[in-house]
């Protein structure tokens, strides 16, 4: 069928299609009645997920990030809104006849069937006809490696092997996007990473839209090309992985993505549309945006953006004073934990690069400083 | 020591389960197989004179008995097939947090002795009783119709007798089944009808072999539904085994028909354990 190994597998969409978002969810609400009462599990999303992106859906569990990806596979209909699939609403049309797919947490493999037969499955309901079905079916299992597996039940597979089969039964359908639902929850560290970079080769091969649902902010930072991080039923913030990373839009975000030092400060002086907070003794940092005099404003440091240093720093960086209250070696960093003489308990990470020996100790007095780019405001009170 | 009482701990927890079985089922089965090849009477007393035509005997006499018996106990496994897979499939998926409430509700006749729950069954089934009588009063039903007396009566009361039999097992299937599972095969564009033929029953049919066998056993040779509602033309060989052993006190013939019967059973079982319990079964069902 395919030439040469990475021409991908959806026929061209062509160029005027390509503006039309794979998903769309327009307003997209959904309540559950439980025990008499009312409880919205997904209260007003809207999202455009593009042709062919890696979009993951973050967050921990209960943010209505599963109920989301239940709706958009046919399983759930939103309460209100509406959800489109390339442009056209299916509003009302059952999973069996919506042209996306879905890997499951648990795979969901059907444990009476051969490799070749759960691959086969949707092929066989949509009544391929029997020779392009066994060409499909092993060309999509040499893409996820299987080759040589055809008979093996799913029970004599490996973890990460079954992980793989359910990717090849829904990709072998050649869907408008693949839904995968926290895929690789139930794999150990090294295969999970493993899997990691394979589903990322797997998606550029065969070129479909992945929707991915996760609550591990590191597997949606190595793979996503666009994050949505959801918090009770909301998207708290929409964005590549380095904005969501480096710009947190709000205190949720910055503490569930990475580690997240919250600083807060009282605006001694402003103007230029700049503001400078007082934080402890000596404690000085700049952040862009004005504040009246006297206002409380809260502020995320990312820990590896910050320097420790026994002498006060230069002038232009921002800077708080503490004492150093754990030194923990990782190898290749090390971790210092300072309270801060404004009160606030922070974690400082360096690198072992050229440091033959730690940089502090504990008990000892510092300085961190970091660039004032650094400082992203997440809030303020009077 | 100690390693030595570990090594042991097993056959230990088998012994006093095994110890029963050898003196309550193997002894007297090796001894009835032993009475069934002797011949005398009840005054003279039983010598063993490996006396085979006792077994060619029974077939001439009661081979009729055996087809009848095997052929009932083929029909009410399948109306017990019938009636236990709708019932346990609704308890099993759409049964919500009362699934042990509606088990339980299926299986409260059972609190009631069996031979109890027959004769009640001939009660209300007997021609002027609560049920034929006012249809038959007033003209709805001939007067020549009955359900007593009937090859009808004894499979539909073995039917209801061993129902729970196969509603559990079935059940005990359905509900193992792990929903996404299902979920998934809709996902893979499958209609409800594909998904139940494809997923659904294939998974539960393990469930649907154990009901068999625990239904098709006790009721090829039960003689308490063929008793009390067969009447004399509808009469099962566990009736007849009973009438010889007990009522005739010929031992060695009744030795003989239950041995014949435990080989075709055990012959029967086989074969459709051959025939439906292989994985290319599965298989197939899959496609």
């Amino acid at each position: 069928m395919t030439e040469t190994q990475h021409a991908p597998l959806r026929d061209d969409p062509g160029r005027a299609e390509d503006a039309v978002p794979a998903i769309e969810l327009a307003g997209v609400r959904k309540e559950y009645h439980a025990y008499g009462e009312t409880v919205a599990a997904v209260q007003g999303v809207d999202l455009a997920i593009a042709q062919g992106e890696f979009f993951s859906l973050l967050g921990p569990s209960g943010c209505g990030k599963t109920t989301t990806m239940r709706m958009v596979a046919g399983f759930e209909e939103p309460t209100a809104g509406e959800v489109y699939l390339l442009g056209e609403s299916v509003t009302g049309v059952p999973a069996n006849r919506r042209d996306v797919n879905m890997v499951f947490q648990s795979y969901a493999l059907f444990p009476h069937m051969s490799v070749f037969e759960n691959v086969a499955f949707g092929l066989r309901r949509k009544r391929t006809p029997k020779a392009e079905i066994t060409e499909r079916v092993t060309e999509m299992l040499r893409i996820v490696d299987l080759t040589g597996r055809e008979r093996r039940r799913p029970s004599e597979l490996s973890g990460g092997q079954q992980q793989r089969v359910a990717l090849a039964r829904a990709l072998v359908n050649r869907p408008r996007a693949l839904l995968l639902d926290e895929p690789l929850g139930a794999l150990d560290l090294k295969l999970r990473q493993a899997m990691q970079v394979e589903l990322k080769r797997i998606q550029r091969e065969v070129g479909i839209t992945f929707v991915y649902v996760t609550h591990d902010q590191g597997e949606a930072l190595t793979m996503s090309d666009r994050i949505a991080v959801m918090n009770d039923g909301l998207v708290e913030q929409l964005g590549t992985p380095r904005e969501i990373y480096e710009r947190p839009a709000s205190k949720f975000v910055a503490g569930f993505i990475g580690t997240s030092n919250l600083l807060a400060g009282d605006a001694v002086e402003s103007g230029g549309g700049t503001s400078v907070l007082k934080h402890g003794d000596g404690g000085r940092i700049e952040v862009g945006r004005e504040f009246a005099t006297g206002d409380k404003v809260e502020l995320t440091v990312r820990p590896e953006k910050m320097q420790i240093t026994a002498d006060e720093p230069g002038d232009g960086l921002c800077r708080v004073h503490g004492k150093v209250s754990e030194v923990v070696y990782l190898g290749t960093s090390t971790n210092y934990n300072v309270t801060t003489d404004g009160g606030a308990d922070v974690v400082v990470f360096v690198q072992n690069a050229m440091n033959a020996e730690d940089v502090a100790r504990r008990g000892d007095t510092v300085w961190l400083s970091w660039e004032p780019q650094h400082s992203y405001v997440i809030g303020s009170a009077e | 020591m100690r390693r030595l009482r570990g090594a042991l701990a097993p056959y230990l927890m088998i012994l006093p389960g095994g110890l029963w079985m050898a003196v309550f089922f193997v002894v007297p089965l090796v001894f009835m197989f032993s009475v069934s090849l002797m011949t005398g009477n009840i005054i003279d007393g039983f010598k063993q004179t490996w006396h085979w035509q006792n077994y060619t005997d029974g077939f001439h006499t009661y081979g009729d008995k055996l087809v009848r018996s095997l052929w009932y106990g083929l029909l009410a496994t399948v109306a017990c097939i019938a009636l236990a897979y709708p019932a346990a499939y609704w308890i099993a998926f759409k049964g919500g947090r009362r699934k042990s409430t509606y088990l339980f509700l299926l299986l409260l006749p059972f609190f009631v002795s069996f031979v109890l729950r027959t004769l009640a069954w001939k009660l209300v089934l007997t021609d002027n009783g609560p049920l034929l009588g006012p249809l038959r009063n007033h003209g709805l039903l001939p007067s020549d119709f009955h359900v007593l007396d009937s090859g009808f009566a004894v499979v539909s009361g073995l039917t209801y007798n061993f129902l729970p039999f196969m509603v559990l097992p079935i059940y005990v299937a359905l509900e193992r089944i792990d929903y996404r599972v299902i979920e998934a095969s809709y996902d893979l564009y499958a209609s409800r009808t594909q998904a139940f033929l494809r997923v659904v029953l294939p998974l539960s049919l393990p469930g649907v072999f154990a009901g068999v066998i625990m239904t098709f056993v006790p009721v090829a040779s039960d003689y308490v539904n063929s008793e009390v509602l067969g009447g004399p033309n509808n009469v099962m060989i566990g009736h007849i085994i009973r009438t010889e052993y007990f009522d005739n006190s010929s031992y060695a013939l009744a030795s003989a028909l239950s041995f014949s019967l435990m080989a075709l059973l055990l012959v029967g079982i086989f074969a459709y354990a051959r025939a439906l319990g292989t994985e290319d079964v599965l298989e197939a069902a899959g496609r």
